[in-house]
Formats: structure tokens, sequence, C-alpha cells
């Protein structure tokens, strides 16, 4: 456990206009760790996912992903990295988006291999070879040929996911991914994350399903006011919790 | 009662049908051009640079907002006085294209907006350059966006050519004149000018139809004429 940490954060700040939005964050994400992001709305976890993603730019602090750093402080200037190395970056840690943010003029099939055959320059017919491999393991082989409206929510949000896989990650974000479900299509997203966590994927999820962070994370944040206030196991961070804030927010959400 | 005298028209069909030659031309050099001009103008005002925004607001302002035969006559009659000398073809050419181009900036501007953005989160999410999720992803569907309105352009721009006329261009209009002045004979010409512009416009429209049936997915098809109603994604918040 000694190697350098895939994904590292330090004193991460971002704010829009006068709204400061990050106040220095701090975060830490091993290899083949499943770490959850939780916390009140509007405290900032999709911000910090979306800005490691660099969706939303920093504006200071730094972070590093697989030895490289993507934004950096020297002395009092912010550098962020140039386009091609965040770009490299973003397609080895894809995000799934709670409106799954399909293509919607693409295929399910062609969705999933975009990514292989414009950005990783693959053979089309190797990428179509994967991507039928990974619809299949999550459970939409039939479905190659329909296009993002004729599927259901939970279908949809597979689709993202094996095009995520596509890109053959080192890690993956999601972003509040069983938010706009039904409940009834929950269970099987959560099935499929389960899946990657236990083939060793490393993930960070930003997620309201407290039963599933309880089971699934080797890590727990909690995020409010722009900061991680607590880290921890989750037996501890939701059994005992050490500081107040979190105590009131665990027993909000147990009502 | 007026008394039709149709056997001049074989004698000058020919000329009449080299004066729609010049009015396809015309449009088509023109749309083409305008295109290319709307989708710059937009992508310039998409662009967030605040240099760019007020000269493309100004040019897309003063297109709109000056009648076609006063841009053509300034474009043809007084730009020679500072030296710029065009034939009436490509001034017709430029003052079209100016102003179409004026106009597809904001279908375009329009088209590329309506598409979601979580769409282009997507696209960068997985490491396509901001080019490559424009050319892949946003410009198919916004096209298609665009395109019942981009045609409708195209059959006014055909109908607007016959303003080129009175910069002595021998277009349709101008040589169904050119046939009046020497025959006399206004209803059977008029008549036919009418008939050969009411068929390009109709032929335009339906390859403009065409286009939009085939840039559409097949399992939109059958649904026709129906609008789609889409299920919307809801967010429920937590």
């Amino acid at each position: 456990m000694s190697q350098a940490p895939l994904l590292s954060v330090r004193g991460l700040h971002k704010s829009f206009g006068a709204l400061n939005v990050l106040k220095g964050v701090d975060l830490t994400v091993r290899s083949g760790e499943v770490a959850f992001l939780i916390g009140p709305s509007g405290g900032g976890k999709s911000t910090l996912i979306r800005c490691i993603n660099f969706l939303e730019t920093p504006s200071s602090g730094e972070i590093t992903f697989d030895g490289r750093p993507l934004c950096h402080e020297d002395g009092r200037i912010f550098h962020v990295a140039p386009e091609r190395v965040l770009r490299a970056a973003r397609s080895e840690m894809p995000m799934v988006f709670q409106h799954f943010n399909l293509f919607t003029h693409r295929t399910v099939l062609e969705n999933v291999i975009e990514g292989p055959i414009m950005v990783k320059r693959r053979p089309r017919a190797e990428a179509i070879a994967d991507a039928e491999r990974l619809l299949r393991e999550v459970g939409l082989h039939d479905k190659s040929d329909f296009y993002p409206d004729q599927l259901s929510g939970g279908q949809k949000q597979r689709v993202a996911i094996a095009r995520a896989l596509a890109m053959q990650p080192k890690l993956i974000l999601f972003d509040e991914p069983t938010s706009a479900l039904d409940p009834e299509l929950v269970a099987g997203i959560l099935d499929t994350i389960r899946g990657l966590a236990d083939r060793g994927m490393t993930l960070v999820v930003v997620s309201h399903e407290m039963s599933f962070a309880r089971k699934l994370a080797d890590v727990v944040h909690f995020i409010a006011e722009g900061t991680i206030i607590e880290s921890g196991p989750p037996d501890r961070i939701f059994d005992n919790p050490q500081s107040p804030r979190l105590s009131g927010f665990i027993r909000s959400i147990l009502h | 009662m007026y008394e039709f005298f149709f056997v001049l028209i074989p004698r000058h069909f020919p000329f009449l049908l080299e004066g729609a030659l010049v009015t396809l031309e015309l449009s088509f050099l023109s749309m083409a051009f305008g295109l290319v001009l709307g989708l710059a103008t937009a992508l310039g005002r998409l662009s967030g640079k605040r240099w760019l925004d007020w000269p493309l607001i100004t040019y897309v302002e003063i297109w709109r907002d000056v009648p076609l035969i006063v841009q053509l006559m300034v474009i043809y009659f007084t730009l020679p006085t500072i030296g710029i000398t065009l034939s009436g073809f490509w001034a017709g050419v430029l003052g079209l294209s100016l102003n179409l181009g004026a106009y597809l900036s904001e279908v375009f501007r329009a088209a590329i907006l309506s598409i979601d953005p979580g769409q282009r989160a997507a696209g960068m999410s997985i490491g396509m350059s901001k080019p490559m999720i424009y050319r892949r992803i946003i410009f198919p569907q916004a096209f298609r966006i665009a395109i019942p309105t981009i045609g409708g352009y195209f059959i006014a721009l055909l109908k607007d050519s016959s303003l080129v006329s009175f910069i002595s261009v021998n277009e349709l209009l101008r040589n169904g004149n050119i046939i009046i002045s020497n025959t006399f004979r206004n209803m059977e010409v008029y008549m036919m000018v009418a008939i050969i512009y009411f068929i390009l416009s109709f032929a335009a429209s339906r390859l403009i139809r065409h286009l939009e049936h085939s840039l559409t997915p097949k399992y939109l098809r059958r649904q026709g004429r129906k609008a789609k109603v889409l299920a919307p994604d809801i967010a429920v918040m937590p």
C-alpha cells in the first residue's frame, strides 16, 4: 500500500464568480479503491468530481492523476496542464452522469464505440467486438441497434456505463448515477456498479444511496460547505460519526 | 376578351431557360457561401469571445435590417466609387450570400444551443477534443434540426434572386422582361416566368424534404409528421 495513489487532490478551490463552491479539498484515491462522496445538496460533491475530470477548471490547487499533474501551484501561479494532457487523462477516467448524456443521434453500439475509435484510435472491428462484449456484460447485447430514446432510464445508464468501460479506464467517476431513475430501476444499476467494484475497478461515486455506500465503499468522504469534513470506512462514518456536522447529516437522512 | 398568344412561347422558351439557369447558379452559389458564412458567424457568436461579439452582431443586424434590394444597389452601384467593381452576377452572389449568412447564423446558433450540453460534457469526459465533439456530436444533430428552416430560407433565396434583375443580371425575371419589351405580351411571359419559379421552388422543397427524411433515424420516420412526445427525464431531487 506504499505505492503512489492513483488520484490525488490537494487544496482544491473552485469558485463561480463570487460563489466559493470548493474551499480547499484534499482527496486521495488508491488503485482498486471504491470511494463514495456523500453530503448535503450544494455541498460541492458534483463540482468536485467535475473538477477532477476537468469538465470544470478548478480555481486553484493541485490534481495529480496516475502520476501526471493536471494542475498545480507554482509559487502563487496556478498552472493547468495542456489540453492534450487533460484529454488523455479524461479518457482514462470517464464519467457516468446523472442524466446519462448519451449521444441521442447514435445507436447504443455507436455510443459505446465512439470513444475507442475517435479518441483511442482503435480499429473499428476491434472496438465493435469489445463493445458487444461490454453490452453483453451490462445485459444490453440485444439493444445494440436501438437509439437512446427507445430505452428506459436504467437501460440508458447501463449504456453510459458500457461507454465508460469501453475507454479501458483506470478510474470511473459516477455523478449521482441513480438519482434520475425510477425506484425499481435503481437496483439494476447498483448491481452493475457492484460488479465493477468486484472486479477491482477504481470508482469514485457521488451518491445518495447510503445503504449502497455502506455495503460497497472502501472509504466514504463526507463533503459539506466545500470541504471534506470527515473521511473513513463506511462503518465509522455511518455508525460512529466524529463531527457534529456529519452526525446531523446522518440523522437527517435516516428519518 | 384577352386573346392568348401562346405560339410565342416555344420561340422564347430557350431564352427563359437560360435565365432560369442563371437563377439556379445565383441561388446555389449564394446558398453555399451563405451556409459557410452563417455557420462561421454562429460559431463566432458561440465562442464566448467578447471582441468577436459586436462585429458579428453588427453584421447580422445590418444585413437583416436593410432591404435586400438596397443592399444589392449599394454593392453594385456604389462600391465602384471606392474602387471595387463587381460584375452584376458576382455583386448579386455577394449580396445574397451576406444576406442569407446573416439569417442562417441565427438558425445555426439556435440549433446548436438546442443540443443538450450534457452530450458535450459526455464527449469531453471520454477525452474527445472540442472540434471532434462539434463534428461528431453537435453538428449532426443541430443540422437535422436546422434543415427545415434552412430549406425555407433556400426557397426564399431562389425567389429573392429575382431582385438581382435590377442590377442587370440576365436571370429568369430579367430575361422575361426582355422578351416582353420585344413582344408586348406580358401576360403569357409572366405566366411562364411564374410557372418556372414555381417548378424550381417546388423541386427545391421536395429535395429538402428528402434530405430531412434521409437524415432522420429510421425509428423516428414512421411517426411521420406527428411530433414525437419524449418522456421527460425528470430529475428526482433527493
